[in-house]
């Protein structure tokens, strides 16, 4: 019982950060089409440039990063994220209005494409030794390791211990405001209403007098905006981070990428629930199964939904038009 | 989408069938065919041949083990094409057939030596008893990938286009998975021959680490031979009326359809033959010298490099993808020196590719149809496959 809350646990927690990158990519592909698969770097310099930003910001104020006695100050933290999500924010920007933009009426394997070279080159980039540097690097502990909540099931020896820690905490309510925020932003305003849209129809929303370049920029940084908190919330979780181009990260990527596809692609609400499936699939399968084949699972659910449901959980099946 | 792109896309449709049609003369009795035929893969061999020989006096063996790389990369790349390309499908998890036939390939070689010979060297010259274990244990891959083809083919009758790309990413995963929990090589002759049957479960071919030992069959003859049999199968296909129909696919599933064409069987077809190649071309690459055939090269990264020859190289023309896959082999090898700038100025020059010309070197052509003199028939340049959302 304590090992089934335990993994129930942490398969929120993961599943709260799947869904965040996977909103990332929902939206991109209901507006472009195209799997925009320099999501996953976007997430690692989310990551990385947290890390960089704690162990510049740590000295400044008089600690060292690398044996931290006490945690941080708690706004600490805060900055480090929000200057990642800025970063994030700029970088999805220049990807798009660079590479993408001019690819708007390509054929979408070429999108693809590109998207990869995109890829390869933010992986690579980040390996330079003077941005990330081509080595594993542990991220300092910025929150306390707290823990909020435990207990026990059974009595006396037998008594087995379930712990619910800060970060989990932490991890599970700030992606929940985001996704409310997201929600809110797609579904009750103005913009929500144009990114709808666009998605629906480019051609017919620039009829109605809808800036699409703007739409789909402001679509890229939202989604690199998300994407740069889950990379925080990673590092927050599981401090030790592999190098920028480890295939750890696109592996990351891809079952995010699962996820929105799992619960219907373009649906932001099925983004969320495809993400916490996953999760559990994930957690849960490695715990009572196998954990070595942990990848295997999501992969196999990917493909048993895609063959009974092809337009995923909350996907509306679209009609092709001859 | 919208009207005007459709009717792009019946212009596209003509111009292929109408560039595609053979450049050389078709006419000719059945026996000079039958010689005609026979005359390209008599030149592939003997251009084998001349380079496995010739090519050690010229170059030292870092030049050489290139060569031998760009050999089987234009494998890989020819044969994804024919999924790619030729079909229309897009398939990203072709290195996963290229590993799973290197497995199959190396167990073969390695526990067969083992059971013949009592060792894992390898046995006789060229064309010895070694490599005749060595090419028909590469044909075994290739069979076993070309099931695993029909497999994964099967998905692309219900979906389309990056579905499809992501069932068969997720399949190269599922292999590289399943693979990294095999159990450790056996190394002596007499524990294989002691152990009986139920050591074959999980199958001895070393797990994460990958399988090591393997005899070092591979040599310049036999992948360009085995390139050259690839390169004549595609292209025999190409101008096949299965090729044809396959194109037709390529162009407009329903259009193609309404004609007649049977959509599934087609397209599983098209898995099978380049799942095939690929297996084989995993035989070579398992028993290259310098190479341990491991679990990660089933992964996606792997895969992604054939998919982007095949982009650069333009769909479906074969000598286009050649070239890239040569290109972009030889590429990384020179720009070594850079060392850490190396896949920096590789994935620029992707982008770069793609946002100055979008179709490829040769777009959907032959090199021979970009010639200045045959210009007249190679009108269309832009191909614009249409992938449309399912």
């Amino acid at each position: 019982m304590s090992d089934f809350a335990q993994t129930l646990i942490t398969a929120l927690a993961i599943g709260s950060l799947y869904a965040l990158i996977a909103l990332g990519y929902t939206m991109v592909y209901g507006i472009l089409k195209f799997i925009n698969f320099a999501h996953s770097d976007i997430v690692v310099l989310g990551a990385w440039s947290s890390y960089k930003l704690a162990i510049w910001i740590l000295p400044a104020i008089g600690l060292d990063p690398l044996n931290l006695k006490a945690p941080p100050p708690f706004w600490v933290p805060a900055v480090v994220m929000l200057a990642a999500m800025v970063l994030c924010g700029a970088v999805g920007f220049a990807i798009e209005r660079l590479a993408y933009r001019r690819l708007r009426r390509a054929p979408r394997l070429n999108v693809l494409i590109t998207a990869i070279g995109v890829s390869l080159l933010l992986q690579n980039f980040g390996q330079l030794s003077f941005i990330f540097g081509a080595s594993p690097q542990s991220m300092p502990q910025l929150m306390p390791n707290l823990e909020l909540v435990s207990f026990s099931f059974g009595e006396g020896e037998s008594a087995q211990r379930v712990v619910i820690g800060l970060v989990d905490v932490v991890i599970f309510s700030l992606a929940t405001v985001l996704m409310l925020l997201m929600q809110y932003l797609v579904f009750h305003t103005k913009l929500g209403v144009a990114m709808r849209a666009v998605s629906f129809n480019t051609d017919t929303a620039a009829l109605m007098g809808i800036n699409v370049d703007r739409v789909i920029s402001f679509t890229f940084v939202l989604g690199s905006v998300l994407a740069a908190a889950a990379g925080f919330l990673l590092v927050m979780k599981y401090t030790s981070m592999n190098q920028p181009a480890h295939a750890t990260w696109v592996l990351l990527g891809l079952k995010a990428f699962v996820a929105a596809v799992i619960g219907g692609i373009g649906n932001v609400r099925g983004a969320v629930l495809g993400g916490f499936v996953i999760a559990f699939v994930e957690q849960f399968g490695a715990f009572y199964i196998s954990s070595a084949y942990r990848d295997v699972y999501v992969f196999a659910l990917l493909i048993v939904i895609l063959l009974v449901k092809p337009s995923g959980l909350l996907g509306t099946p679209m009609r092709e038009k001859v | 989408m919208t009207t005007p792109q459709k009717s792009d896309h019946t212009k596209t449709s003509q111009a292929t069938v109408s560039s595609s049609t053979p450049p050389s003369s078709t006419s000719g009795g059945a026996v000079s065919n039958t010689l005609t035929g026979l005359l390209p893969l008599a030149i592939g061999i003997a251009v084998a041949l001349t380079l496995h020989f010739g090519l050690p006096l010229i170059v030292n063996a870092f030049y050489a083990r290139i060569v031998m790389d760009i050999g089987i990369a234009i494998i890989m790349a020819v044969s994804l094409n024919i999924v790619n390309g030729m079909t229309g499908q897009f398939s990203i998890g072709h290195a996963g057939f290229m590993t799973l036939g290197g497995y199959l390939a190396a167990f073969i070689t390695y526990y067969g030596s083992m059971l013949i010979w009592g060792d894992v060297k390898t046995h006789g010259g060229l064309l010895g008893p070694g490599e005749l274990l060595f090419v028909s244990s590469c044909i075994m891959g290739g069979v076993l990938a070309a099931g695993a083809g029909y497999v994964v083919g099967l998905p692309s009758l219900r979906l389309r286009g990056d579905y499809l790309a992501i069932v068969t990413l997720g399949f190269g995963e599922i292999i590289r998975v399943v693979l990294q929990q095999t159990g450790r090589v056996i190394n002596h002759a007499d524990a294989l021959k002691q152990g009986g049957l139920s050591q074959l479960i999980p199958p001895p071919v070393g797990g994460a680490l990958g399988f090591g030992g393997v005899p070092k069959y591979t040599n310049i003859f036999w992948v360009y031979t085995i390139l050259t049999i690839t390169i004549v199968a595609a292209y025999r296909l190409k101008r096949s009326s299965l090729g044809r129909s396959m194109i037709s696919i390529r162009e407009d599933e329903i259009a193609a359809q309404a004609m007649g064409v049977n959509i599934a069987r087609q397209k599983i077809l098209a898995f099978v033959i380049a799942a095939f190649f690929a297996g084989v071309a995993g035989g070579l690459f398992a028993h290259e010298s310098g190479v341990i055939i491991s679990p990660q090269d089933a992964g996606f990264q792997r895969s992604f490099d054939y998919v982007i020859m095949t982009v650069l190289g333009g769909r479906g023309s074969i000598t286009g993808v050649m070239l890239a896959a040569g290109i972009l082999t030889a590429l990384p090898e020179f720009l070594r020196d850079f060392d850490q700038y190396r896949l920096i100025v590789y994935a620029l020059l992707l982008i770069i590719m793609m946002l100055v010309r979008p179709q490829g070197l040769f777009g959907i052509h032959e090199i021979w149809n970009m010639w200045p003199l045959r210009r007249r028939t190679t009108k269309a340049t832009v191909n614009a496959p249409s992938q449309e959302a399912t």
